[in-house]
């Protein structure tokens, strides 16, 4: 037997509002295998279901048709195991935690003690550069801020898996910048495989080992191109020719994708 | 809070109600309005003062069923509302008669409650306010338990929390603020529920029973006096509430600085 997924999509289908009138297909037939330790994101024009395959790998919704496996598990039992850490493409933080609070929330409902608790939130929010906003109210801070609080919370359990929608979507560039170093540099001192969504195709493929394309109406899976760039990647990634080539790629791939969609 | 912040905040309340007593006043000396029409502010104020410590018994007891009422009502709203937040099909089955009977002119049943408790008897007005509230808390925490933002719940989801989890950590502080909002309404409503059901007979010392009674016999001043007290304690309950909600739910949108 080969080496396991750590995620593993078979012949997965998703129908909303099937039967009905408003009925959309959102994904079909997607067959994606992601092996441990890979950093896999996924880039398509929007509408075109990269949060439905994420919310399904997170069994947040179930599949049409098809099987999902995490961990090599059901994507249920990966999710009452706490495998993956997830953040929303929106920040989704409760309005009556503070920063610290809301960051602890996870390690509350995991048994977590008070001072582990306290440590470890204090610990991520400086990672995201929070530190001192730990006892400042979601709705005080900005959009981008409120998301990193988000990555914050999502990292908070180490989890072994991250699903992450979009999360550096809110960020101005240097920030962005930053925080893809950051997610660079825990990728590469932990184990964690991580499942990526971004409109940013630099940025897929400065951090990715595979970018997956998506096409739109029904979504389906257009290319998958391999970044043979050598890892863990650093700024000067980006000024390699190789690196240009492959953005270059997949912004044809994607005019060409919208064209025919448009 | 500053004094000029202050200042500016309530300036033209305290000027309108200064501009109401005094063309109160002047209309009726200019039109020579008699005393059981309309009494003067200064006649009442004179009244009231003389009589303050009368007053202040009558409007306790009152004041007594009100508050009665009031923990009552609120504890069984919330209580059933909690209750059927875990039963869909409970609370889909009885929202519709707590809607329903939310807009029944329950203070019609007063002088039905009043014979089944006796007259006299407070319990007989704490159970009419008692039923009165209900209805609004009921619904204002049925609602806030349940309006939840799905992203929110699906956060949870992702963190395989327990229906127990989701209501302490998520339901209960989401529904805070719509509790708040029941209470500023069956704080009001309280203290009208007492009040009017007084009407219908009751203790020779309760509010709506010396209000009735002193007009029955012309000493209209009187009546205006415990008017008077019925105001100064209905907005004082309301106050009270507005400042445990400050203090409680600070995180709350009314109070966020603009
Ligand atoms: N809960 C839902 N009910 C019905 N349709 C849905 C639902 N969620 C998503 N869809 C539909 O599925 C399709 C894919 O949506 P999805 O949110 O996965 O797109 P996306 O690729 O994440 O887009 P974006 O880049 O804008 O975030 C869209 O056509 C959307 O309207
Ligand atoms: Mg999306």
């Amino acid at each position: 037997m080969s080496i396991q997924s750590t995620i593993s999509i078979k012949n997965t289908t998703k129908i909303f509002n099937q039967g009905s009138s408003n009925e959309v297909v959102a994904l079909k037939d997607i067959n994606l295998e992601i092996k441990p330790h890979e950093f896999v994101s996924l880039i398509g024009p929007s509408g075109c279901g990269k949060s439905t395959l994420l919310r399904l790998v997170a069994d947040l919704i179930v599949p049409t048709v098809g099987e999902i496996t995490v961990n090599g598990k059901s994507a249920r039992r990966a999710r009452v195991e706490q495998d993956y850490g997830f953040v929303f493409q929106a920040a989704t933080l409760y309005d009556w935690r503070t920063v610290t609070k809301n960051v602890q929330l996870p390690l509350e409902l995991m048994g977590y003690s008070r001072e582990e608790r306290k440590h470890k939130a204090q610990e991520m929010l400086e990672l995201v550069e929070l530190g001192d906003f730990g006892n400042h109210y979601p709705w005080q801070l900005s959009g981008g801020m409120q998301q990193r609080v988000s990555i914050a919370r999502s990292l908070a359990f180490d989890p072994p898996i991250l699903l992450m929608d979009e999360p550096f979507g809110a960020l101005d560039e240097m920030t962005r910048e930053r925080m893809n170093l950051e997610l660079q540099n825990i990728w590469d001192r932990t184990d964690t495989t991580i499942l990526f969504v971004t409109h940013s195709i630099p940025e897929a493929v400065f951090l990715s080992s595979r970018v997956v394309m998506l096409s739109p109406r029904p979504g389906r899976i257009a290319e998958i191109v391999d970044v043979d760039l050598p890892m863990p990647r650093i700024n000067e990634a980006r000024e390699d020719p190789h690196y240009f080539e492959l953005v270059n790629h997949l912004r044809d791939t994607l005019r060409k994708i919208e064209g025919e969609d448009g | 809070m500053n004094f000029r912040r202050f200042w500016s905040d309530y300036a033209p309340a305290v000027i309108l109600f200064v501009a109401v007593i005094a063309i109160w006043e002047g209309a009726v000396i200019l039109f020579a309005i008699e005393r059981f029409i309309l009494p003067a502010p200064s006649a009442i104020w004179s009244n009231f003062v003389e009589n303050f410590d009368r007053l202040v018994g009558i409007g306790w007891f009152t004041t007594k069923e009100a508050l009665g009422g009031f923990f009552i009502g609120c504890t069984l709203g919330i209580g059933t509302a909690l209750a059927t937040a875990r039963w869909l099909t409970v609370r889909e089955a009885l929202m519709p008669f707590a809607i329903a009977a939310n807009s029944v002119p329950i203070l019609a049943f007063a002088p039905i409650v009043n014979n089944w408790f006796g007259v006299d008897n407070p319990v007989s007005k704490m159970v009419i306010v008692a039923v009165i509230i209900f209805f609004p808390m009921m619904i204002n925490t049925v609602r806030g338990l349940t309006l939840v933002d799905p992203a929110a719940l699906e956060l949870m989801r992702s963190y395989a929390a327990s229906e127990f989890e989701i209501l302490f950590k998520l339901r209960i502080p989401n529904a805070l603020p719509y509790v708040f909002s029941g209470f500023k309404v069956a704080a009001s409503l309280s203290m009208i529920g007492a009040v009017v059901s007084e009407f219908f007979g009751g203790n020779r010392q309760a509010l709506g029973v010396f209000i009735t009674q002193e007009a029955a016999l012309f000493r209209f001043e009187n009546s205006w006096s415990a008017i008077i007290i019925a105001c100064f304690v209905g907005i004082t309950f309301y106050l009270v509430i507005l400042g445990i909600e400050r203090i409680s739910i600070p995180w709350h949108v009314s109070f966020r600085e603009k």
